[in-house]
């Protein structure tokens, strides 16, 4: 049995990344990813991998998309604004149909924002991580633990759909130490690449990776088909953890930090009476949709609670569809949501529920 | 158990609140360690909040600690006020002068600084606070808070370790 | 004397103008992949602009990168898979203006990779608006009036800037409008790869195109226009080359 040990997030994750297999990581400097780029720069020369500052954002994710047109698992981290400037490469990994990791180690925004941590990349993470027609992968951990645990997965699936997935973290879980488990003898599940341009060694026609589609039929075609493998995922792959649903009144959905916050609120909401539980996605793409749609017979209220202006309250909003009432609960630009004020929310509910 | 830490960087903040997480969790309990970030660290104040909990934790964020351990006068100042009634603060006395207001905490005025100097442990301050932390709360047990050290003392640093043990038990004698 | 498609070439038409350049830049790619004997371990990066149908016409494994980024996927290729041998193709537009910064830092590194730049002063696919590289004076759909330097700035010699870096180790420039000045281009291409192959670091061979259509020239004239105008602000010859000082000492 590995040891436990006491981890950042981020160093915990760039570590994951290398066990997943990981040779190649691509990134810029920014706060509060920078663990995960600065452990990388440590670990990659070691271990015959490539740690490569590159000269921006944009620069960093077409590397990344390079390397995984050449077959290999690569990965960038960034925090909000340095994605933003990744939306091009992300929409281009899609287009071309190419696994990649990206991490977010989320901090308050618009803008130049704040480097505290912030949940407010929600909605460009599930809706419009670029331009163009596509879906990516997106999850969400809550612990340092599921940091580590994610990765491979998100490699994984990324891997066997062809297309980018991220990982949806925040400044408390990139900074914050917790006990961690990593498993170093955990098998590695690869996908062959016969599509990677490796060279084609005089044995098969050439490879070519491509996004560009310029007759519509075509385009459309090739759309469609990759629609139909995101359906394949939204049926096979949705993931979340319950707490205390099976009798709740009230429904917390919460993922990443808040949800952690969430799940005190639930204990100390339960020690005054109140049924209260918690959904917590660990995907955010695909939406664990069947998990909140089985609790609209028993709850009578959804409570979403983020760090941001209300952006997964949409989503719980289009699954609910009207069913219940849907609640939304939030702090912004890097404050963090206390347990008591997630109560005081509930309370407020109960009230209403009469 | 919730636990803030604050004082000047270099003070050893982080440090210190990576032993106490290193010793709950050898202690076989939950914990969680999360330093204060980005520009507020130039230069300027550490702070560090560490759980220590029967169960899983929450918020790693502490904004109402059970202890507070002050390291410098704008820590005081800025954290007594968020100290739970019943709480304690601890405080340098080699370098804060000023008193604690409250009536409602328990009040620790440790010269941890001249203590660690007067035993030729410059520099160990805040294992001196740790150390006292650990009489006041008994937040681990002793082995795992001493094993917390030796966990936490980097591979490089060896040398160091003994002066951290020394040092956090004369923290755990001061109160006697 | 047999004039045969080269190897490295699939059977695909161009879909390039009359006069254009780049039918005869995809050959002499393609024969300097073939004498070297690197198809099946090359791989290609085609660019946002005219020749972004390259991936059809190279016969070696190709990548379709974002405008600008070429240089940055073929860095990505190239750590991952450092024993290929891997070509950016990029037009002006691409390298000069919004791949500027993928430009200078690829080459700042020394990726070990070779660019193929067509430079013909002219934005092509968009339908013929300035480039970075349009002449002073030059007219052009957003420079009705003619470039006026004072107002849009001045063009940027690619080969002169990045030979200031300490990663190239060979910046030529040639030109395509001569059979004598394709031979040239043709070595300039080779030895290009080759430097690769010895790792040797960054490589770029700029081509002086013609752009007939978008120039509103006959192919004739715009040869000429080439030898006019381009010749005297775009110097042919060798910028740099460490191999040659490497042979001197």
């Amino acid at each position: 049995m590995p040891e436990k040990v006491l981890m950042k997030g981020n160093e915990a994750l760039a570590e994951a990344a290398i066990m997943a297999g990981c040779r190649h990581f691509f990134g810029y400097p920014i706060t509060p990813q920078t663990e995960v780029a600065a452990h990388m720069a440590k670990r990659m020369p070691k271990i015959g991998g490539t740690y490569m500052q590159a000269e921006s954002e944009v620069a960093a994710i077409n590397m990344v998309l390079g390397a995984s047109a050449a077959g290999v698992r690569a990965m960038t981290s960034s925090s909000s604004p340095g994605i933003s400037l990744k939306s091009e490469g992300l929409s281009y990994l899609a287009g071309s149909d190419l696994p990649a990791l990206i991490v977010n180690v989320q901090r308050a925004g618009p803008g130049l924002g704040g480097i505290q941590p912030s949940q407010a990349d929600y909605l460009q993470a599930t809706r419009a991580p670029g331009h163009g027609d596509f879906r990516m992968l997106v999850f969400a951990p809550s612990t340092v633990q599921e940091m580590v645990d994610l990765v491979a997965d998100a490699f994984e699936l990324g891997d066997r759909y062809r297309m980018p997935a991220m990982i949806l973290s925040d400044g408390l879980l990139g900074q914050m130490m917790e006990p961690v488990v990593m498993d170093t003898n955990k098998k590695i599940n690869t996908v062959e690449k016969p599509w990677a341009v490796t060279g084609h060694g005089d044995k098969r026609k050439h490879n070519i990776v491509n996004s560009l589609y310029i007759d519509p039929p075509n385009m459309e075609e090739v759309t469609r088909a990759r629609y139909q493998r995101y359906k394949e995922i939204e049926e096979k792959e949705q993931r979340c953890e319950e707490y205390k649903t099976d009798d709740a009144e009230i429904v917390i959905v919460a993922y990443g930090a808040s949800a952690r916050i969430s799940r005190s609120a639930v204990d100390l909401a339960r020690k005054e009476g109140i049924k209260a539980g918690l959904i917590r996605p660990i995907t955010l793409w695909p939406y664990p949709k069947k998990a909140i749609l089985s609790r609209i017979r028993t709850a009578k209220a959804f409570l979403s609670v983020e760090m941001s202006m209300g952006q997964m309250v949409d989503d719980v909003r289009l699954v609910v569809n009207g069913a219940r009432e849907v609640r939304f609960y939030g702090r912004t630009g890097g404050m963090i949501p206390t347990p008591a004020e997630v109560l005081n929310e509930l309370k407020n509910i109960k009230g209403e529920l009469k | 158990m919730n636990i803030l830490l604050a004082g000047f960087g270099g003070q050893g903040i982080l440090f210190t609140g990576k032993v106490a997480a290193y010793g709950g969790m050898l202690d076989g309990k939950e914990v969680s360690w999360l330093p204060s970030y980005g520009p507020e660290m130039r230069g300027g104040t550490a702070n560090c909040s560490v759980c220590v909990s029967e169960l899983p934790i929450g918020s790693p964020l502490v904004t109402a600690p059970d202890v507070l351990i002050a390291m410098n006068l704008p820590s005081l100042e800025k954290f007594e006020k968020t100290v739970v009634p019943g709480g304690i603060v601890m405080v340098d006395s080699s370098i804060v002068t000023e008193k604690v207001k409250r009536k409602d905490v328990k009040a620790i005025y440790l010269p941890a600084t001249r203590l660690a100097e007067d035993s030729g442990l410059k520099g160990l301050a805040n294992m001196v606070m740790a150390g006292r932390l650990f009489a006041e709360t008994k937040f681990c047990s002793e082995s795992a808070l001493m094993d917390g050290v030796r966990k936490s003392v980097p591979a490089r640093k060896q040398e160091m370790l003994d002066n951290n043990i020394t040092a956090v038990k004369i923290g755990m004698k001061s109160g006697e | 004397m047999k004039f045969k498609r080269p190897h490295s070439l699939t059977d695909t038409q161009f879909h390039y103008c009359p006069g254009c350049s780049h039918g005869i830049v995809h050959r002499l790619v393609a024969e300097a992949i073939d004498d070297l004997g690197i198809e099946g371990r090359t791989v290609g990066i085609a660019p946002v602009g005219c020749a972004v149908f390259a991936y059809n016409y190279f016969a070696c494994d190709m990548v379709q990168a974002a405008h600008g980024r070429a240089p940055a996927v073929a860095t990505g290729i190239k750590r991952a898979r450092p024993d290929n041998v891997v070509f950016a193709y990029q037009g002006d537009g691409d390298l000069a203006a919004i791949g500027t910064a993928e430009s200078v830092h690829a080459a700042a590194r020394g990726e070990n990779i070779t660019v193929i730049f067509i430079n013909n002063a002219i934005y092509g696919m968009t339908g013929g608006q300035m480039a970075p590289t349009t002449l002073p004076g030059q007219i052009t759909q957003t420079s009705p009036y003619g470039r006026d330097v004072k107002y849009a700035g001045h063009p940027i010699r690619v080969c002169e800037m990045l030979s200031t870096l300490d990663g190239v180790a060979l910046a030529q420039r040639v030109s395509v409008d001569t059979v004598k000045n394709v031979n040239i281009a043709k070595k300039a291409i080779r030895k290009a790869f080759e430097y690769q192959m010895d790792k040797k670091g960054y490589t770029i061979i700029e081509v002086l195109s013609t752009c007939p259509t978008n120039w509103g020239l006959s192919v004739k004239d715009s040869l000429d226009w080439l030898r006019n105008n381009m010749f005297p602000y775009y110097p042919i010859g060798v910028h740099k080359d460490i191999g040659a000082k490497e042979a001197k000492e």
